[in-house]
């Protein structure tokens, strides 16, 4: 392995540090949440797509969509996407705040941090509660 | 120093790939969107789990609700569109692969973009 310079890449120089050197914080777990609830998203419109074409193509396709996610494994994806969803949004409303300058503040960042973890857990909680007594299951 | 730009250049303020602060912008407006969107998509989520055939096509066909999803599904694709060709930008390093990795992103938003689309307007007009 040559480097664009030509210099042999098993140079003495040091290398800066990658994410299992450091400990592990809220801040930066949330940073890392926010990407792959973005990313799990951007897969997750598929389904989406799936069940709009499902509804415009008929009752035998909309059965099987039916089938699928109303099984254990199907409901669980629907979990973890309304709570993807919830925490992709609270995210993003955190980066409003600091859009305007406000909240970098070390204390504020923690207490941002927290309610940015703990919101979107009761609201998917609470979401799939309302589901549930929907359906006349609770 | 003095600077190499020209007049123009800095008054356009659009730098090197012309764009200037356009992705940035509309990542933020769309953003500012999908909230309520996304709220009214959960919401659909939370009233209609298991519903029946009719009442979720009858649900859809309604204009409002329509035109609510025809929205969402272009604010949410759009951001969605914008934020992996960050992803991207940041992780896939090599110019070919990182040209083709946001070709394919954009193909993939224009197919699940027209997809849902003709879905609620076929639910809507038929």
């Amino acid at each position: 392995m040559v480097t664009q310079s030509g210099l042999p890449k098993t140079s003495t120089r040091p290398l800066s540090p990658h994410i299992q050197i450091y400990r592990w914080t809220l801040t930066m777990m949330l940073s890392i949440l926010h990407r792959a609830t973005g990313v799990a998203l951007y897969a997750g419109t598929v389904l989406l797509a799936w069940w709009l074409l499902a509804v415009a193509t008929g009752p035998e396709a909309y059965a099987v969509v039916q089938d699928i996610s109303g099984s254990w494994y199907g409901r669980l994806v629907l979990f973890g996407y309304t709570w993807a969803l919830f925490h992709h949004m609270f995210g993003g409303i955190r980066h409003f705040v600091w859009d305007t300058g406000r909240g970098f503040d070390l204390k504020v960042v923690e207490i941002l941090a927290r309610f940015t973890t703990i919101m979107p857990l009761i609201l998917t909680g609470l979401a799939w509660v309302l589901a549930y007594m929907y359906m006349g299951v609770l | 120093m003095s600077s190499m730009r020209t007049p123009l250049s800095r008054v356009r303020g659009l730098g090197s790939a012309k764009k200037g602060t356009e992705h940035f912008w509309l990542q933020r407006v769309t953003a500012l969107a999908n909230i309520p969107l996304m709220l009214f998509l959960i919401a659909t989520l939370v009233t209609h789990v298991g519903a029946d055939y009719e009442t979720m096509r009858g649900f859809i066909a309604n204009p409002i609700v329509s035109v609510v999803f025809l929205l969402l599904i272009c604010s949410a694709l759009w951001h969605m569109r914008l934020g992996l060709q960050i992803v991207i930008e940041d992780y896939v390093h090599g110019e070919f692969t990182k040209l083709l990795a946001i070709v394919v992103n954009n193909f993939f938003t224009l197919i699940i973009g027209v997809s849902c689309a003709l879905a609620v307007l076929k639910i809507a007009l038929s």
